[in-house]
């Protein structure tokens, strides 16, 4: 008997709790955007540069430090920044931001590729709207984007590894390396550069072992272990992979090598901090996010104002960190590694 | 109780067809579309409708078969599996060399099969659809990773990859939507116009009466489950085509979505009643708010919490419904016997009518 007015009331009640939840989840968005956005969000301001940051997942410290460089990068030229992404880090999730970009017509596009080829059609989609695509951290095929930053060259990881290491030790004796697996090939081809820049620039510095920790915390561990025990002269360690260094840490810091075996590498300063702060390791390198985001906001800017349209030789100047060229297949090259140590590491959260 | 019931049936056609979940779902749709169009910038423009489409084909392909299972009363949870699954099939046996044509036969019977499991498990054996797809879910997803590993397959020539992404003629709509409208009336008219259909109703209202009244119980939700696995394994070639990349973790958790929008389409979790027409009003309902949210910038976090809670809500207003009508006929019940004497039962609730 009551079904229809019960019908009626259900549509009706179905209808405005939604329209609320609509409504509020829109006008929620308005106030953040007006806090979000540098100035005016979507006033028809055509003359302002939009750059969206798309990271490979968002709630990941390592791309909150990029984009918060590029969030700087931007309010120091004067434009919007706005960063999305998905939770996972998947293409397929990467792909419907990269759309929404398309629809909204945003100047600039700046992506870390959860994959090289599968956000390609996307990627180009969007560039045909207008927008100019600029991949950071992660790269894409050449021909899906306009330009990549790149955060470090092989020469240079090597290079500030070896130069770490030779300082710690005085320049002579014995060092080891605790790699990740035996076939990585960026891995191998670090290890290589160090070899050859040891035997060229280090003769003092002899190198006893290369061993395998196969990026697995505890396979590292014990091999950091056996390594101390079979080399008893072994004056450092380096480990160019990020879960390579913080177990040797780990090892080293409750052993009674601690501070008379020196360690370095590659190492991220969330997982390096107490053992700089204990005083295993004096001082790790790798690349400074903040500084990649930064320098990838400024040639999205480059490219927006047509300054450079991405081919090998353009220069272009990136605020504080200075002028950039261009290098073969549209790569911009951040520079050398960035070295932490107890005087920084408070800087960085990631 | 037969009471309650005539009068439902005696009101006019148009009355009877307005006033259901299923028009209230549409109406939000259009309403949604309409204040979207007015007051999110960008929404109006040429690419919406594309990207739109081609978001939620997946979820409106495999939504048909779900709608079906949901109302005999089961479920399945390993159809984003099944996705994933055939992406990697038709990557892999693509690879090795199989001409296209082929790669997708393999993948389309690899979805199949894997449908027929499910269905030989929970019709053949009884067991609980529940625990047998949670199974198979990891199951899949665990093959599908493991054909692949952490690689991707990603050299499809760009004459198949196309097929998802083109459109028909400059309307905007991509090509998938064709696929899309010939399966959906091929379900309509399964589940609505025919005797299985009927019987698919049948056993979600009561399964042994369904049993008992002719209906093959057991053929029945073994169809269903296959049919489940092939639409699924096609959408999974669709989503390999999109991305131009098979997988192993394609459309994870895409499971989730397609319950969530059958929910949302009025379709009731515990079997026997639901539309089709109500599911894909709710899958474009899901698509059309992600899509505006996205083009102001909501993270997707929030646009998870706006769908999650607005799933909960519609099933808590049915209920709600139902709670206050239990209510109001008591109350109506005592208030009528106080009254006994002057008026009969009949008539005060004819007043409410």
């Amino acid at each position: 008997m009551n079904r229809r007015k019960l019908n009626r009331s259900s549509a009706l009640i179905t209808l405005g709790m939604s329209a609320a939840l609509l409504l509020s989840a829109c006008g929620g968005d308005d106030d953040a955007g007006g806090t979000d956005a540098t100035s005016g969000t979507d006033s028809g301001s055509d003359s302002e540069i939009s750059v969206t940051f798309l990271p490979k997942n968002l709630g990941n410290p390592y791309f909150d430090t990029s984009d918060a460089g590029g969030e700087r990068a931007i309010a120091e030229f004067g434009g919007t920044y706005e960063e999305v992404g998905p939770d996972a880090a998947t293409p397929d999730g990467q792909v419907s931001f990269i759309n929404t970009a398309a629809q909204q017509g945003v100047s600039a596009l700046v992506v870390s590729a959860n994959d090289p080829t599968a956000i390609g059609d996307a990627l180009n989609e969007a560039r045909d709207a207008g927008v100019k695509v600029v991949t950071f951290d992660s790269d894409t095929e050449p021909e899906f984007r306009d330009l990549f930053i790149n955060q470090a060259s092989p020469e240079g990881i090597a290079k500030a590894q070896v130069d770490l290491i030779a300082e710690q030790i005085g320049d002579t004796g014995e060092v080891a390396i605790l790699s990740a697996t035996a076939n990585a090939t960026n891995q191998n081809a670090w290890i290589e550069l160090m070899e050859a820049d040891l035997a060229e620039n280090h003769p003092d510095i002899t190198l006893v072992d290369t061993v395998y920790g196969d990026d697995d915390d505890q396979t590292s561990f014990d091999k950091t272990a056996a390594l101390l025990q079979s080399h008893p002269d072994l004056k450092g360690i380096i480990s160019p992979t990020t879960v390579g260094i913080a177990a040797a840490a780990r090892y080293l810091s409750t052993s009674d090598f601690k501070g008379e075996v020196a360690l370095t590498g590659l190492g991220t300063p969330n997982q390096m901090r107490e053992y700089v702060e204990d005083g295993t390791v004096t001082a790790f390198a790798l690349w400074n996010p903040g500084d990649l985001g930064y320098l990838a906001a400024w040639a999205a800017k480059a490219l927006v104002d047509g300054d450079i349209t991405g081919a090998e030789g353009d220069t272009f100047t990136a605020g504080d960190l200075g002028e950039y060229t261009v290098e073969a297949d549209g790569v911009v090259l951040l520079g050398d590694p960035f070295v932490f140590d107890a005087d920084n590491i408070g800087d960085f959260d990631f | 109780m037969t009471t309650t019931t005539y009068p439902d049936f005696a009101q006019p056609a148009w009355r009877r067809w307005l006033l259901t979940r299923e028009s209230a779902m549409i109406a939000l749709v259009l309403a949604t579309v309409a204040y979207a169009i007015a007051s999110i910038d960008n929404f109006a423009g040429p690419l919406t409708l594309t990207y739109l489409l081609l978001d939620i084909a997946p979820i409106l392909l495999i939504a048909l078969p779900m709608t079906l299972i949901i109302v005999t009363g089961e479920i399945d949870l390993s159809v984003g599996s099944v996705v994933g699954l055939s992406s990697v099939l038709l990557g892999v046996t693509y690879q090795a060399g199989v001409p296209m044509a082929w790669a997708l036969v393999v993948a389309i019977l690899g979805g199949a099969l894997c449908g027929a499991l499910n269905g030989y498990l929970i019709a053949h054996l009884g067991l609980p659809s529940l625990a047998v797809t949670i199974g198979t879910l990891a199951l899949f997803r665990g093959l599908a990773v493991g054909l692949l590993g952490t690689t991707a397959v990603t050299d499809f020539p760009d004459s198949w990859t196309d097929l998802a992404t083109n459109e028909i003629g400059g309307t905007g709509i991509p090509l998938v939507m064709i696929a899309f409208v010939v399966l959906a009336v091929a379900f309509a008219v399964l589940l609505h116009f025919s005797t299985f259909g009927r019987g698919v109703y049948d056993i979600g209202l009561n399964s042994e009466a369904a049993h008992f009244t002719g209906v093959n119980v057991r053929r029945t939700k073994f169809i269903l489950y296959v049919l489940a696995g092939a639409v699924s394994a096609f959408a999974g070639v669709f989503y390999t085509f999109r991305f131009g990349s098979a997988r192993g973790d394609n459309a994870t958790g895409l499971e989730l979505q397609v319950i969530a929008a059958v929910l949302l389409g009025g379709v009731s979790i515990f079997g026997g009643r639901g539309r089709l027409h109500g599911v894909i009003a709710g899958v474009l309902l899901i698509g059309v708010l992600s899509s505006a949210l996205r083009l102001e910038s909501v993270t997707v976090n929030v646009i998870n919490i706006i769908i999650g809670v607005l799933l909960v809500a519609s099933v808590m207003s049915t209920n709600l419904l139902a709670a206050f009508r239990r209510a109001t006929a008591s109350w109506k019940r005592s208030t009528a016997q106080s009254n006994a004497t002057a008026t009969g039962a009949e008539s005060s609730r004819k007043a409410h009518v």
